[in-house]
């Protein structure tokens, strides 16, 4: 399968299933359209009519382009079948080790957003922090169930996980204290909304954690219509210098000040560049989760508006890359020689097997998204995943567990979309949020577009 | 090739063999928590031999 699209000035065409990238000239993206479906003559015909004039086009050049397309054929870099469909059945049967936790350190948060999937931070339930003592059973639990991997990833989530920083400082402490022993590398992730942030957080957090996620929805009429104090006033302006603090002082550790659009901003691009403008590099804006009769929900109707956003946003990449000041936009990080096996590519994000939740009561959910909703429990941090029939369920969860996949050029880069969104749009978790596709097939788009710029650009430089 | 410029990638039919160690870092771990993907992750085995 092929997926051949125009944009920004680029002809590329993709090869799905040997993950070959090709930029090309108009010439060769017509041939390559044509090449399965007409004979070697038809094709010359259509060429010379469509070109001969135009470019000067001989029947030999289009003999010599045709021979390219063959070779690459060949080579398994266009046209390659899909050898994977029969492997992805394996996975329901395949045994999965436990490699991140996303620890919810905190039920309870500082700020009242008002679209908080979390329900301000409480998830339908009551207000709680969880103990040392779940923390500490919880990263037990982790190691027990890690078989072999040795790299940990956990996140301390909420909520607003600083509500609950000394069992954060004290949990670290004792990962780091048992990681040498068990073999293990734990790497710890804060997620917070800055509003806690001192000199201590920052110290420790650039000394412990792989990875800040900074919550930060852009300019500041739009950050404060939806992420208010609980006395119902907006909290850009104390959260937005401490933010530049932190960045200052983490040096070149991982971070992303990460946003979330809403229909009240779908310019969200002005965001991003406002956040880059506040000298921020490593950007994420993601689209609100919410249910359809939301007032803030995205709809179908905004998708044209979307596109052209997320167009934009690759131009004014390119061009600031150009310039020599570039920022990194989350979902247009691609890594076309060291990204993701087929594996990964096909298994997704893990959630509900390699991935769970543990609430402050630990009790254990497929993901953080999941929390709150009782018929998703799995187990507790005690006895183990005991709900095996919903873990059934999210082991089926890959590339081709949807009909609907199956002829989509992205499901090597989105496995089969996230679960999550899945579930809260259409009930199941094997259904398919439309929507969301709609939008990450744009991104990866856009995101290969820049690392084709970015190859010719380089080609270019060195000539 | 005149016409064609072909990028660098990895070889997903070849990853089959050399693939799945399984180390690489949660998809929704990182920055997003609410849209998944794989294509923004990176092979951990990769990046230890660049």
């Amino acid at each position: 399968m092929i997926h051949q699209y125009k944009l920004g000035g680029y002809n590329i065409v993709l090869d799905v299933f040997s993950g070959a990238v090709h930029a090309v000239d108009e010439v060769a993206y017509d041939a390559i359209a044509l090449y399965e479906t007409h004979t070697k003559d038809e094709i010359k015909a259509e060429l010379l009519a469509k070109y001969g004039e135009r470019e000067n086009l001989s029947a030999g050049e289009i003999d010599e382009v045709l021979a390219d397309i063959e070779q690459l054929k060949a080579d398994g870099k266009l046209f390659t079948e899909d050898v994977y469909a029969d492997r992805a059945f394996d996975f329901k049967n395949r045994s999965t080790v436990v490699k991140a936790l996303c620890l919810h350190v905190a039920h309870t948060c500082n700020l009242n957003c008002s679209y908080c999937f979390a329900a301000q931070g409480k998830y339908h339930g009551e207000r709680a922090l969880m103990s040392f003592e779940t923390g500490k059973r919880a990263l037990d639990f982790l190691v027990e169930h890690s078989g072999t991997r040795k790299n940990l990833e956990v996140d301390f989530f909420g909520g607003e996980p600083l509500m609950n920083f000394e069992v954060v400082k004290q949990l670290v402490a004792y990962a780091r204290s048992i990681e040498r022993q068990a073999g293990k590398n734990f790497r710890f992730t804060l997620t917070t909304n800055g509003v806690l942030l001192n000199d201590e957080v920052t110290e420790f957090a650039n000394r412990e954690c792989h990875n800040v996620v900074l919550s930060l929805d852009g300019r500041k009429e739009v950050h404060d219509r939806l992420r208010k104090t609980v006395n119902g006033q907006g909290s850009y302006d104390l959260i937005v210098p401490k933010f530049q603090d932190f960045v200052q002082k983490r040096g070149n550790r991982g971070y992303y000040v990460r946003g979330t659009y809403t229909k009240y901003n779908l310019d969200f691009t002005n965001d991003i560049f406002h956040m880059a403008d506040l000298g921020f590099t490593e950007l994420s804006m993601e689209p609100v989760v919410s249910a359809p009769d939301d007032p803030y929900a995205l709809s179908e109707a905004d998708l044209p508006t979307l596109y052209k956003q997320y167009e934009l946003l690759a131009e004014e990449m390119l061009r600031r890359r150009r310039a020599g000041k570039p920022f990194t936009f989350y979902h247009y990080m691609i890594d076309l020689s060291g990204g993701p096996c087929i594996y990964k590519r096909i298994s997704g994000c893990g959630s509900g097997t390699e991935y769970l939740a543990v609430t402050p009561w630990g009790d254990l959910y497929p993901c953080h998204q999941f929390v709150g909703d009782e018929k998703y429990r799995l187990g507790d941090i005690w006895s183990g995943v005991t709900n095996t029939e919903v873990q059934q369920e999210f082991k089926l969860c890959n590339a081709y567990a949807r009909k609907e996949c199956r002829d989509c050029w992205a499901k090597l880069y989105c496995s089969g979309g996230c679960a999550a969104n899945a579930y809260h749009a259409t009930g199941a978790v094997t259904g398919v949020y439309e929507l969301g596709c709609k939008l990450f097939k744009k991104r990866m788009e856009c995101a290969i577009m820049l690392k084709v710029a970015e190859a010719l650009d380089k080609a270019e430089s060195n000539m | 090739m005149k016409r064609i410029r072909t990028l660098d990638t990895r070889d997903l039919k070849k990853s089959v063999e050399n693939g799945g160690c399984g180390e690489c870092q949660t998809s929704c771990q990182s920055a997003c928590k609410t849209s998944c993907g794989v294509a923004n992750q990176q092979c951990e085995k990769c990046m230890e031999q660049k």
